[in-house]
């Protein structure tokens, strides 16, 4: 579904500030595949994700989509494909617009913005039935403005757009990380039930190993803007924070397992 | 007593300082698009008025009937939005700059329109303009009949103004403009094509904006190079005014635009004032305006903060 072959990128190239943020990545994606990914601070795992949704060009490499080639594409043009939910709740909603507003703006990606009306009558009715399932309340506030909301419901709120057109791949940059524990962890079961139920290939980046081995049925670790490890499957079922990190030492070739990798 | 006087001659003022208010609202409510749904601080504006004005004049200086010689006032704006929009969008100029840019050389292209002179009159010879600050007086002298009082007709043309906004900034394309104001990476994410919106919007803006300006023109029976100097800090006290005195009441996008027309208004009544009462020199009055709309906009930060300082005292004697 999702296919990256030999990508690189390197920012501020040919400055003291030169960083090679992604170093000939390779990654496919099967089809329904829910694949966790941690990594330290710098691994490349947000660039890789801005890299597929085209915040900013690969320096090589090509990006593939449900068998088409992104690489040219811009940004707004792959979002046809693509749902996303970043780490700041501020990002995923335009706070001044309600939050039926911003549903029909999602509602409507990747289709043309003509002069037809901005909501229907029908869409209300269909946007209250799918804020019920998240449990918030909102389906009573449609006509608040988001910015009014929390920042877990906004996430929530977030992740419902990012998949009211089902997409073929759904990104998740530290989706929760903003949130406190339990508010995290709703959003969490929110995000699992959504992915499972519409069976959605799925990147979620995760600062929490334990999150990143709970959830998922495919774990990949990013060091050095590659890939090091990639467990999928009956070994990931049986994957503990430990033999995480001893897969880690083995793939990095170093023993001393950075306290940033287990701390961030 | 020099005072009644002078308030008389207020009093006797007021129809035409709402007139113009009313004139200058229209170019206030396109300056609106690209401020407030945009946020997008466009100095385009202060070309562009001008150049409504001088397509205007010289359209109907060539004979050209008044409806006419507005649309082209608005096309020609719309053409100055877009190489604002294409200098911010396509060469990545900041807006402001790219702004500046076809500000300073819409200059030169409202001296050519007008022949290379700094003003040019509207010689409506053969054709009637829609707004002339005569007919003030004609009306209320009764030589003409009362529905070519100015502020019927500007009114008018702002409502309808105010109906086709509302209608388009409801569409899926206008709420995507809204969006791309109001969250460029959430509009992005969803789809939306935030260049070509800028681009749009700019365009939109300025076509009302020189829409304004040939109305203007008109209503002063003239074009004048200077006439767009200064645009936008009226435009900006206009939509303060309006937020500040309305915006408790007025939440309603409609309303809001109701609110800045209005806004103008008072702008030009208190000029007015100033003017007459206080017999203070035309000239002073950039100044002036200046100064007020640094003040205004000073004010609303203020009061967050004190807002701020308000609730972080109360957590703290809760705590």
């Amino acid at each position: 579904m999702l296919e990256l072959s030999h990508v690189w990128k390197t920012f501020n190239a040919g400055t003291v500030n030169e960083k090679v943020a992604l170093q000939n990545l390779n990654l496919k994606l099967e089809p329904g595949d829910f694949v966790t990914v941690i990594g330290g601070n710098g691994a490349g795992k947000s660039t890789m994700l801005n890299a597929v949704a085209g915040v900013f060009p690969v320096d090589e490499g090509s990006i593939l989509i449900d068998g088409q080639d992104v690489s040219a594409l811009p940004e707004y043009k792959r979002a046809k494909l693509i749902g996303r939910v970043f780490q700041d709740p501020m990002m995923g909603t335009a706070a001044t617009m309600q939050i039926e507003e911003n549903l029909a703006l999602a509602a409507r990606r990747g289709k043309p913005r003509t002069l037809r009306s901005g909501i229907t009558a029908a869409e209300r009715a269909e946007y209250r039935e799918k804020l019920k399932i998240l449990d918030l309340g909102l389906e009573d506030r449609m006509t608040s403005k988001v910015g009014l909301l929390s920042g877990g419901q906004r996430q929530a709120l977030t992740l419902l757009m990012a998949t009211l057109q089902q997409p073929k791949l759904l990104l998740l940059d530290e989706h929760t990380a903003a949130l406190d524990p339990k508010t995290a962890a709703k959003v969490l079961e929110a995000t699992k039930k959504i992915v499972e139920s519409s069976n959605l290939t799925t990147l979620m980046i995760t600062h929490n190993m334990r999150d990143a081995i709970a959830y998922g049925n495919r774990l990949i670790m990013m060091y050095d803007g590659h890939v090091v490890v990639d467990v999928r499957g009956e070994e990931k079922k049986a994957l503990t924070v430990e033999r995480l990190l001893d897969l880690f030492s083995q793939a990095s070739g170093s023993d001393e397992v950075s306290d940033k990798l287990i701390l961030s | 007593m020099d005072f009644l006087d002078n308030l008389n001659g207020f009093v006797n003022a007021l129809p035409g300082a709402v007139a113009e208010g009313l004139i200058w609202g229209i170019m206030a409510i396109g300056l609106f698009i690209t401020y407030k749904l945009l946020e997008i601080s466009d100095l385009t504006v202060d070309g562009s008025f001008c150049t409504g004005g001088a397509v205007c004049a010289a359209m109907m200086t060539a004979g050209f009937n008044v409806w006419f010689a507005m649309l082209m006032a608005f096309l020609s704006g719309m053409a100055a939005g877009w190489v604002t929009g294409f200098l911010h969008t396509k060469c990545k100029i900041p807006a402001i700059l790219a702004s500046i840019l076809t500000q300073l050389g819409l200059w030169t292209v409202n001296m050519a329109v007008m022949g290379m002179r700094s003003t040019m009159a509207i010689l409506a010879v053969n054709n009637d303009v829609m707004v002339a600050m005569v007919f003030l007086e004609e009306v209320a002298l009764g030589m003409k009949p009362f529905f070519y009082h100015p502020i019927l007709t500007v009114g008018l043309f702002s409502a309808v103004i105010i109906g086709l906004l509302y209608w388009f900034f409801g569409t899926e394309r206008g709420a995507s403009i809204r969006a791309t104001g109001a969250n460029v990476h959430m509009a992005r994410a969803q789809g939306i094509n935030t260049d070509f919106n800028k681009v749009l919007g700019l365009m939109l803006a300025n076509g009302l904006v020189a829409l304004s300006g040939s109305l203007l023109a008109q209503y002063k029976g003239s074009a004048e190079i200077n006439m767009g100097r200064g645009a936008i800090v009226i435009g900006l006290a206009a939509i303060i005014i309006g937020e500040v005195t309305f915006g408790k009441l007025f939440k309603n996008f409609a309303l809001r635009l109701v609110a800045v027309s209005l806004g103008a208004i008072i702008y030009y009544i208190v000029i007015q004032m100033v003017i007459s009462l206080i017999d203070v020199d035309a000239q002073y009055m950039k100044l002036f305006s200046a100064a007020v709309v640094a003040v205004f906009l000073t004010v609303p930060n203020l009061q967050k903060g004190k807002a701020r300082h308000k609730k972080e005292r109360k957590e703290v004697q809760n705590a």
